[in-house]
Formats: C-alpha cells, sequence, structure tokens
C-alpha cells in the first residue's frame, strides 16, 4: 500500500524546499522529494565559497525560509536548519521516474520501485537536468565519478576522461598537469565544441600529453580500469579514476512524458501555466526554473505561492509592487489589473497570453509614455528591444534623406521586429506622433515568449516578411501591392557552412538574408575561393534571375542563416511592374558583376576573407584586429585595457590566430546573437544602442556566459582594490604599476572566502571611458584597430 | 593593412615640424644681432632656447601620457607621430639655438646629451618600422610560448628515441636538454645566436656517432637526428625572436634614462644661465 498525502512535492531546489516549508508550516499533509541525498542540488553544485546571489534586489521575498546573499555554505546551512525547524517530510535518495493518474489521486513513481499517492503535484525539478551515467555494470563505482570541481586535487593518477565535449575536454586539460590521462572518444574526430578547445586538445593529442582513444564505446568498468570496445575489439583501460562528461539530459522529456505540454520543439519554449502555475493537467503544479524563473528568490516566492493556490487561498502575486511601480507613469491612476486588461485588449498580439505571462512579460518590460515628436529610437542603433503600441502612434521615418516619408503604426501595432530578428542596426527611426503609451520588452524576454506563444510567433513571422520586403527590397511599395509576392515566401535555416545554392545551378528564387550572414565563391581554378560576405539584411541570387543565366557563384552559410526565399516568377513580375524596384535591382547586379570581375584579380583577399570568417567574424558586429607588420608588441593595448577595467584585461593581444599580418587577438567580437546571452539567469547581459554587448550588476557569477561563447572571452574575476595613482608609482613605486597584475595587498578583498564574488567581465568597448576604444587609443603605432566586418570585408574585397 | 606613424594622418605632424623649422632657419638667416654672432644671448636666442626647451618637457611627457589610460584626448598614436617628427625638428631648434658655439662646459654637455637622446630615437624608430614585419614572418603564426613548449617536447622525444641508442648518446642527449639556452645576457639576445648552442653540439656529435653505429641502431638514429635538427631550426626562430624583441626594447634603456639626465643639464644650463650670466 503505498504511501499517501495530499500535497508531492518534486524536487528540492529554492522552489520545491519553499513549498515544503510553506506546506509544513500550514500543517498540510505533504511529502518533498528529492533524487540525491542532499538538499538543492544545483545550488549544492555551486562552488565552493561562491557567494549567492538574491536579485533581483526590488522583489520581496515571500517564503517560510529566508534568504538573502551569501556564501553558498551558509545559504545551505541556514536552509537546513530552518526546514527541519518546521518539521517538513522529506525522502533523500527519491527520484521520481513516472507521474499518473489525475487530480486528486496521482500516483508518483520512485526509482526504488516503491510509490506514492498523492492529490496534487508540484513539479521543482529545476533546468539541470539528470547527469548521464555510463550506463555500463560497474558505473557506480566510487572512483567512478561525474564531476570535477578541483583538478588539481589529483596528482600522478591515470585518469580516463569519457565524453569528448568541451567539458570533458577542458577536464582532461587541466588534469594533464599533473596526471597521465585518457580520453576516450565515441566519434572518429572532435565535433561540436569550441575552437578554443578544439584546438588545445588537437595539440595536446599530437604532443602526446594526452591520448586519445577515438570510436571508442564504454562496456563496462572493472576493479582496475575500463572496458572498451572499438572496431578493432576490446580492451581494457587500466586507470586510477574515470572522471565521464557526458552531459546532462534535459528534465523536458521526463516533463513531457508526465502530460505537461510544450508548445514547440524549441529548446527554450516553456509549459503553458494558469495564474496559479497550474499546467495543462489538472492538479499538476510547476515552478521554479522549469516554469520560466531562473533565479532563487522567484523560485521560493512560487513555491510558497503555488502551495496557498492549492488549498484554495487568493493572494496578491508577489510582484505586484513591482507592477505597480513600473505602471505608475501611466496617466488615469488605475490599478494593476486594470492597466493588465488595457494592454491585453489594445494589442492583438498579446491576446493569447496567459495572465502569468503576460505579468512576466510585463516585468521584464518598461513602460514609455513619450510625448508626440519624442524619438524612440534612431537609425543604425544597435539596440534590440521590441515596442508594442498601447495606445497613440508612431511615425516611422523609412527613408534618412525625406523626414515627410513616414509609414504611421498606430495603437495595437508593433515595431523593431526587425534588429531583433537580424541582430544588425536599426533599419529606420521611430518617433511617436502624439502622446503614446508603449511598450518596450528586451531581446530575451522577447525571444522566450516567440517561443512560448504560438500566435506570438505566427503574427510576428507574417509582418516580418511583409516589412523586410519592405525595407531591403521594396522601399516605398506599399504592402498591398507586394502580396503576390508575400506569398510564395518560405523562412529557410541553414546551418554553418551549408549552401543556399551552388554556381551553374539554374537559379528559381532570391534569398532575403533575415538573421547571420553568407560567403559568396566561385570556382577559380579548381578551388572554390570567397569572393565577398553579405550580412543579414540584404539578399542574393539576384543574378541568376535578371540574366536568367546560371548561377554565377555559390553561397555558403557563414554562421547559421535564416533566410526568406522569394519566388522568381513573382518577383520579375514585380520588377517589371515598378520601374523603381527595376532600377536599385539592376544597379545592385551591375554592381556585383564588377565585383566578380575584380575578385578574380584579387586572390589574396578571399584568403583573409576565409581567414576572417572562420574566427567568428560573420557573426561579429565589432571586433579587434591587429595588424602584426605594424604591432611592437609593447602590450599597451592590453595594459590600457586592464587600466581602465579593474585591473583584469579582457583581451590577450598574444593569443589567437594570425593570417599573413593580420592577427585575431581573443576579444570580445560583439556578436549578433550573442551567444553569451543565451542563458544568463538575471538577463545581466545586454546591448547598447552602439552594438556593445556588456554585462551589468546584476550579474550572479553562475558562468553559463563564459561556457557559452564559443571565442572564450569572458572570465570570471573579482574586483581588485583601488590602487595608488600613476605619479605615486613613477615617483615612489608604490603599488603596481600600469596593467601589472594586481594581487597580495591591492588584489581583490581578501577578507571574503575566495576572493570575493567572482562575476563574469569581459570587452564593454569602453562605453564608459572617455574617447573610446582604450586599446586602440593606447597603441603607439596604430596596429590595434576596431573594424566592423561588413564594412571592413567591402575594403578587403576591393584591394587592400 | 593601413598607415604606419610616419604617414600618420597625412603628414600632419611632419608639416607641423617642418613649419617650425622654416621658420626657425628663416628668422636666424635674417637675424643680425647688434654685437657678434648670433647665439643664445640674442632675442632670437631666448626665442628658440624658450621653445627648444619647452619642446623637451613637452616630448618627456609622452612617457607620462602613454600611460594615463582612457583619460580622452588624442590618441597615443598622435602623441607618437608628433613625438617623432617634433623631436627631430629639436635639432635644428636646438644647433641653431647654440650659434654653433661650443665648449667644454654644462651648456654643450646638455646639447650634446640631447643629440644622443635623438639619435637613440632615430634607432627605436627603425625598429618600430622594420622589425614587426620581421617577427610576423618568423614566428609563422606561432607564439614563443609555443616554441618553447615544442621545444621541450621534442627535447622528451629525444630522450626517448636515445633510450635504445646507448649510455654515450643518452648523456649527449640529457645534456643538449639542460644545456640549451634561449636568451641570456643582453649581447647573446641581440646577436640572436648561441656559439656554444648545446644542442648544435649534440647533433654534431650524434652525427659523428652515427657514421659508425651498428645497423640494427641506423632507424634510431635516423628519428634522432630528424628530431634534433627540427629542434635546431625551432631553436633559431626562437633566438631570432628574442633577438628581434630585444630590438625593440633595447634602445629604450639609452631613450629614457638618458632624457631623464637629458633634464638636469637642461636644468643646469638654464640655471647657470640665469645667475651667473
Ligand atoms: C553556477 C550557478 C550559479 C547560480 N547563481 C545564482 C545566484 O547567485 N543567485 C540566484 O538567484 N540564482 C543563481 N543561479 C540560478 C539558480 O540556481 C536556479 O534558478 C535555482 O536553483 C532554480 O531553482 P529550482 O528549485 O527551480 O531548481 P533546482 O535548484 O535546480 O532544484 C531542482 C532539484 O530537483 C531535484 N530533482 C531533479 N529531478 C528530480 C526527480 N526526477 N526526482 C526527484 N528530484 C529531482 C534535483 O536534484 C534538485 O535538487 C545559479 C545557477 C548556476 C548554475
Ligand atoms: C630630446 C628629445 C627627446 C626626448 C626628451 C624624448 C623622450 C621620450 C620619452 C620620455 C619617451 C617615453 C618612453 C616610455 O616611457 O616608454 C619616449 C619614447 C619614444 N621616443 Fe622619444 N624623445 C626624444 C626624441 C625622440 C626622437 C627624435 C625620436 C624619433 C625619431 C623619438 C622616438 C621615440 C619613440 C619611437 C618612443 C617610443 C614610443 C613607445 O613605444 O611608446 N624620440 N621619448
Ligand atoms: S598596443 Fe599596439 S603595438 Fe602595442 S602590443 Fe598592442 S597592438 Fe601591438
Ligand atoms: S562574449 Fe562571446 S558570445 Fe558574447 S558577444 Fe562577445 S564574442 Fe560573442
Amino acid at each position: 500500500m503505498p504511501d499517501s498525502v495530499k500535497i508531492a512535492i518534486v524536487g528540492s531546489g529554492p522552489a520545491g524546499l519553499s513549498a515544503a516549508g510553506r506546506a509544513a508550516a500550514t500543517g498540510v499533509s505533504h511529502v518533498l522529494l528529492e533524487q540525491r541525498d542532499h538538499l538543492s542540488d544545483t545550488i549544492y553544485k555551486y562552488q565552493k565559497g561562491k557567494l549567492v546571489m538574491a536579485t533581483p534586489d526590488v522583489l520581496p521575498l515571500r517564503s517560510d525560509l529566508s534568504f538573502q546573499i551569501g556564501i553558498r555554505e551558509e545559504v545551505l546551512g541556514t536552509w537546513g536548519t530552518q526546514i527541519t525547524g518546521l518539521k517538513a517530510n522529506i525522502r533523500f535518495n527519491s527520484e521520481v521516474t513516472a507521474i499518473k493518474g489525475e487530480k486528486g489521486n496521482f500516483e508518483l513513481t520512485l526509482s526504488d520501485g516503491s510509490a506514492i499517492n498523492a492529490e496534487y503535484v508540484v513539479f521543482a525539478i529545476g533546468l539541470q537536468g539528470n547527469i548521464r551515467l555510463l550506463g555500463v555494470p560497474g558505473q557506480d563505482r566510487e572512483w567512478v565519478q561525474y564531476q570535477l570541481n578541483d583538478p588539481d586535487e589529483y596528482s600522478d593518477e591515470t585518469i580516463v576522461v569519457v565524453g569528448a565535449g568541451d567539458a570533458g575536454i577542458e577536464n582532461a586539460l587541466a588534469l594533464t598537469k599533473q596526471n597521465s590521462v585518457i580520453i576516450l572518444n565515441r566519434g572518429s574526430e572532435f565535433v561540436r565544441i569550441k575552437q578554443g578547445n578544439l584546438t588545445a586538445i588537437t595539440t595536446a593529442i599530437e604532443k602526446n600529453q594526452i591520448d586519445c582513444i577515438y570510436s571508442a564505446e564504454t562496456a563496462r568498468v572493472d576493479d582496475d580500469g575500463i572496458v572498451v570496445k572499438t572496431p578493432q575489439g576490446e580492451t581494457k583501460v587500466k586507470c586510477d579514476r574515470i572522471i565521464a562528461r557526458l552531459g546532462a539530459s534535459p528534465p523536458r522529456k521526463f516533463v513531457e512524458a508526465c502530460g505537461i505540454k510544450f508548445p514547440n520543439a524549441d529548446p527554450s519554449s516553456l509549459p503553458e501555466l494558469s495564474a496559479q502555475y497550474e499546467s495543462n493537467v489538472p492538479g499538476l503544479y510547476v515552478i521554479g526554473a522549469l516554469a520560466g524563473y531562473p533565479l532563487i528568490k522567484q523560485a521560493m516566492n512560487q513555491g510558497y505561492e503555488v502551495i496557498e493556490y492549492i488549498q484554495g487561498k487568493q493572494l496578491k502575486p508577489a510582484d505586484e509592487p513591482l507592477l505597480e511601480q513600473k505602471f505608475a507613469k501611466i496617466p488615469g491612476n488605475r490599478s494593476v489589473l486594470e492597466i493588465l486588461a488595457l494592454i491585453q485588449g489594445s494589442v492583438p498580439l498579446l491576446s493569447g497570453l496567459t495572465t502569468l505571462q503576460l505579468r512576466e512579460f510585463l516585468l521584464d518590460s518598461n513602460v514609455h509614455v513619450p510625448r508626440g515628436g519624442d524619438v524612440i529610437f534612431e537609425r543604425n542603433d544597435y539596440t534590440n528591444s521590441f515596442y508594442s503600441i498601447v495606445d497613440g502612434e508612431v511615425n516611422i521615418l523609412i527613408d534618412p534623406e525625406d523626414e515627410t516619408k513616414v509609414i504611421s503604426l498606430g495603437k495595437g501595432a508593433f515595431f523593431g521586429e526587425m534588429g531583433l530578428l537580424s541582430g544588425r542596426r536599426r533599419t529606420a527611426t521611430v518617433m511617436a506622433s502624439m502622446p503614446s503609451l508603449l511598450i518596450e520588452t528586451p531581446r530575451r524576454s522577447m525571444i522566450k515568449l516567440i517561443n512560448s506563444v504560438e500566435s506570438v510567433k505566427r503574427v510576428m513571422d507574417e509582418a516580418a516578411v511583409g516589412r523586410q520586403i519592405q525595407t531591403y527590397i521594396a522601399p516605398g511599395i506599399p504592402l498591398s501591392d507586394l502580396q503576390e509576392l508575400i506569398q510564395t515566401v518560405k523562412v529557410e535555416k541553414f546551418g554553418q557552412g551549408e549552401v543556399l545554392f551552388r554556381e551553374g545551378e539554374a537559379g528559381d528564387c532570391l534569398y532575403l538574408i533575415q538573421r547571420g550572414s553568407v560567403t559568396v565563391s566561385r570556382e577559380v581554378g579548381g578551388k572554390e575561393a570567397v569572393i565577398s560576405y553579405v550580412a543579414a539584411g540584404n539578399y542574393v541570387g539576384e543574378m541568376a534571375l535578371i540574366s536568367k543565366a546560371p548561377r554565377s557563384a555559390t553561397i555558403r552559410a557563414a554562421v547559421a542563416v535564416e533566410a526568406l526565399r522569394l519566388d522568381g516568377g513573382p518577383f520579375q513580375a514585380l520588377m517589371a511592374r515598378n520601374e523603381a524596384v527595376r532600377r536599385t535591382i539592376e544597379a545592385r547586379y551591375r554592381g556585383r558583376m564588377l565585383q566578380n570581375i575584380e575578385s578574380t584579380e584579387q586572390p589574396e583577399a578571399g584568403g583573409i576573407i576565409q581567414f576572417l570568417i572562420e574566427q567568428g567574424l560573420g557573426e561579429a558586429t565589432d571586433v579587434l584586429l591587429i595588424d602584426e607588420a605594424l604591432c611592437v608588441r609593447c602590450d599597451n593595448c592590453e595594459k590600457a585595457c586592464a587600466e581602465t577595467h579593474q585591473g583584469t584585461s579582457r583581451l590577450n593581444r598574444e593569443a589567437g590566430p594570425t593570417y599573413q599580418t593580420i592577427h585575431v587577438p581573443t576579444s570580445c567580437r560583439h556578436c549578433e546573437h550573442p551567444h553569451c546571452m543565451v542563458d544568463c539567469p538575471p538577463d545581466a547581459l545586454r546591448r547598447n544602442a552602439n552594438g556593445e554587448v556588456y554585462i551589468t550588476d546584476s550579474c550572479i557569477g553562475c558562468g553559463n556566459c563564459e561556457r557559452n561563447c564559443p571565442y572564450g572571452v569572458i572570465h570570471m574575476a573579482a574586483k581588485p582594490r583601488k590602487k595608488p595613482g600613476l605619479l605615486q608609482w613613477l615617483l615612489f613605486g608604490r603599488g603596481p604599476g600600469p596593467g601589472q597584475a594586481v594581487s597580495g595587498k591591492w588584489g581583490p578583498d581578501s577578507k571574503k572566502e575566495d576572493g570575493g564574488p567572482k562575476k563574469a567581465v569581459k570587452c564593454d568597448m569602453c562605453k564608459d571611458v572617455t574617447g573610446g576604444p582604450a586599446c586602440v587609443r593606447a597603441c603607439p603605432t596604430g596596429a590595434a584597430l576596431r573594424v566592423e566586418p561588413s564594412e571592413f570585408f567591402k575594403v578587403v574585397s576591393s584591394g587592400l | 593593412m593601413h598607415q604606419s606613424i610616419l604617414v600618420f594622418r597625412n603628414f600632419r605632424y611632419l608639416k607641423w615640424a617642418a613649419s617650425v623649422i622654416a621658420a626657425a632657419v628663416v628668422l636666424y638667416v635674417f637675424h643680425s644681432p647688434e654685437y657678434g654672432l648670433p647665439n643664445g644671448g640674442t632675442w632670437l636666442g631666448y626665442v628658440l632656447g624658450t621653445i627648444g626647451a619647452v619642446l623637451i618637457l613637452w616630448l618627456m611627457w609622452f612617457g607620462i601620457r602613454k600611460r594615463r589610460y582612457g583619460t580622452g584626448g588624442a590618441p597615443v598614436e598622435d602623441w607618437l607621430s608628433a613625438h617623432v617628427y617634433l623631436g627631430l625638428a629639436l635639432i635644428v631648434i636646438a644647433t641653431l639655438h647654440t650659434g654653433f658655439q661650443f665648449g667644454l662646459n654644462v651648456h654643450t654637455l646638455a646639447y650634446g646629451l640631447m643629440m644622443i637622446v635623438i639619435v637613440s630615437g632615430i634607432l627605436g624608430l627603425m625598429a618600430y618600422i622594420r622589425v614587426p614585419e620581421l617577427m610576423t614572418n618568423n614566428r609563422r603564426g606561432m607564439t614563443l610560448t609555443q616554441m618553447m613548449h615544442e621545444i621541450s617536447d621534442l627535447d622528451t622525444a629525444c630522450r626517448e628515441t636515445a633510450l635504445s641508442l646507448g649510455d654515450e648518446i643518452n648523456q649527449i642527449v640529457l645534456k643538449a636538454a639542460r644545456d640549451t639556452r634561449i636568451g641570456g645576457n643582453v649581447l647573446r639576445q641581440l646577436s640572436g645566436n648561441d656559439p656554444n648552442c648545446a644542442t648544435r653540439q649534440a647533433n654534431q656529435a650524434v652525427r659523428h656517432l652515427a657514421d659508425h653505429a651498428p645497423q640494427v641502431q641506423a632507424e634510431g638514429f635516423r628519428s634522432l637526428l630528424g628530431l634534433l635538427a627540427r629542434k635546431e631550426e625551432l631553436l633559431a626562430r626562437a633566438r631570432r625572436d628574442v633577438r628581434f624583441k630585444a630590438f625593440l626594447d633595447i634602445w629604450l634603456f639609452v631613450h629614457v634614462p638618458l632624457s631623464f639626465a637629458l633634464l638636469a643639464a637642461l636644468m643646469a644650463h638654464i640655471a647657470s644661465v640665469f645667475l651667473y650670466w
């Protein structure tokens, strides 16, 4: 006979723990099920002594447990004591493997085969997922481990690292310093890893610092080593330790198996929930990171609230005061509920949102009440937020030369989606034409919304297609004239290196690049040679349509690309109908013809473009290059960076590859769609109007961005103390000199364990430094230069 | 790819310097003092002397400006371009200021120091213009650290290969690994060479022994010689890299201390002129 409770809570992270605390405090029968033998596994696995932040500061905490900024050990310790004090009913080592049944009568199956009955289930399993085990006999031996905290703990051992992803490679490399390391790779080469790791591991293998066994499957773990199956047969690799880094299976599969639906396959989509966190399965509630709330405080609040809701109590959501504050600007003194209704009533795009989604959407957004004539954003700004018009009207100034050429958008419309899609500069200035009420939403929240609400995606896609054609191909032509063309449009996606079309093929369509960039290459002397580069917001493939000849070049995706495919027929019809469109397109055609001819005379330019594309310039908006024919290796650039940025240089001049004399140092590319932004819990990575990607103070030091950046340019560093001034150093030798490493007495505050809070640091293009990028300004010989790739490629292809 | 400091901003600072020089020469030619030849004591002498002293102070300020990061104003490249041209203009201005009167005194000492500073500056400038490209070509995409790593890997490989080749070879290889130096004192660095390079000696010794080695060891010797040759080639490149870096740095050890000496001499010169004149 299984145990029976009213509420079963799955997962003891901050969300589940707080729920259990509330349940215990109110005396409902409950059980908290945790798969590990300790509480809050995600936080348990933080680095020792990590400072746990309590962002957002303005959000009040609502929980029976306390939480404030403090180091990991304190936080976990406090929770442990408090939850024991509350007499919550906790079962450790109880992984839930299945949930069946319905509201009032759920049955939860645990990994040990036992079962629990519950009327309600609260899902709080977080996003970390389950670490993949080796899945072979012997996987639980104590010297088989699935995590590596401190590589320096081990020395003079033979260690087998299983898994050739970034984590495995980083561990293997770190361990070679003191151990002999063998890495097992299931494939025959290393794929889908960071460029830096790829170079490091291949050189380490070439130099015999690491042994690698390719095409290796693990068969079992014996007393003295691991048995590996390769195409040549089975071999035993003797070792002292096995470190398996096989990634984690995302929890989504399990959640879906319990009947909870996600709107689409995109990994960032979230399950649809009611205002009380109830999923589409009645009686099954979802809270915490899994519900889309990636911070501890939010998770704890929801834990508390969900228990209250289940017991039928009404609560004002904890974020109510935040929304009140946001809405304070709106004239008319209306309540939060009224304003929510107003917004949803006036903006059709948002009508499909649940109340919970709308609240979250607004919490991330800003409310603006511009007067007539106020500029919302300028053409060429790099901002990538999205605007909805709740009330009023804006004018889009489509022609920089002629201020009277405008498109007006009224109540209920939206704008700014093009910057969001392309990651590039704004294509027009937008101005309020009367007192208005606008909502500005940051890129990340918008992307989350697009991927979570089908109707938002549909409406956005439709509008975006029309507007892009209007902006990039047929300016000034009313949408009604473009319908025939728009009908044929298909959005196609291409992975890096994939071909959109090939030289010599017959051409029956045109591609408008909506996101990413492509290279144009031609066959020269039997080899494919790159001749130029085309960024988002441009089209390719018009040449074959005009000349009716086969494709004159091959187009390849330089990075992941999304392109609109426009059929040739309606496009040619449009050109025939419209003189202005025909003329601009033919001018472009002639320009490209010329370029094709020139490029055959500039074969070395292709090599440079190819090289730079490989260094990630295809997705960069601004990058630091060094002309090694001028660089005197004085490192003044690095010193300048360190001096203007709390003692840590964000660039490494010497590292990074060189082609002819062009050197690409390790420094931020300010990507169009920054990878670093993807997984930042407090959304601390931002981009401002000039395009620089920077990190705000709300960084909690989780290290996700450091892992996600493919160019290895983000470090975790603590703030050092203020050091004595330049003259004191010059005259008396006090403190470290300019750009010298700060440590010891002048280093980070040594009182805090582990050197104070480590936060992510990266190049911010000196947005707060007078005069602009300090590296470039400090270079005595003019070797260092920052370039915008699309401009730079133009210079390169027309000869250096 | 783009411009060097000499052509910087279309020779803007060359034009400045040229105008200053032209003005000084014209004035000097048409200047006829009441008594004797033109020198530091005439009104023109005072004008040129003041310009010269201010220029020297300004040229020295460059050392400070270079380290004041994030302060706005003109970029360091502007400063250096102006530094070079106005520094060169100083030759003319100061020489005219002397009225070609030299002697064994503090005044001529200051002048001499200034000229040494300027000459060292010219040498430095030549290094700045020539060396970076040579250095880049020599590195072939590797950094010095990477070369060092590869050299030590080759050492390991040599030792392993030597194991099967008998004691004598083992000793030679060990010595080569232990005693090979890159860099060293200034002269060694500047020469880019080591006449007593342990690896070269080892290579010669091994080649000699290989001639008399039994057939079974032939393969071992061949690969050892290959490794040693590769190491020698890398050593040569690493030493050249050190040499280039030394070229880029060494002149500053004359330029900077002597500019401080110059500053002292300049103050003595001015003080003596006003006190004892
Ligand atoms: C390195 C790092 C640093 C961070 N720093 C901060 C910070 O400073 N401040 C901040 O606010 N946020 C921080 N975060 C984010 C924060 O950790 C998460 O938002 C928070 O832990 C989410 O809480 P949760 O309760 O939803 O899930 P989790 O904390 O992930 O808890 C889920 C729990 O469920 C258990 N579980 C999973 N599956 C099952 C199952 N099938 N059966 C039973 N139990 C299961 C897990 O073992 C785990 O204990 C950080 C994240 C990381 C990765
Ligand atoms: C009396 C005249 C001069 C004085 C007092 C002077 C002084 C200085 C000083 C103080 C520095 C700073 C060095 C440092 O801190 O790194 C410097 C740098 C330099 N000077 Fe001069 N200088 C003079 C003339 C010249 C001339 C004539 C040239 C070249 C033709 C020259 C070329 C340079 C160069 C190339 C640097 C190095 C810049 C760098 O790497 O940052 N100088 N000089
Ligand atoms: S400051 Fe300029 S010259 Fe000096 S190392 Fe950096 S890029 Fe090279
Ligand atoms: S930190 Fe990395 S991912 Fe982020 S913008 Fe810079 S280069 Fe791109």
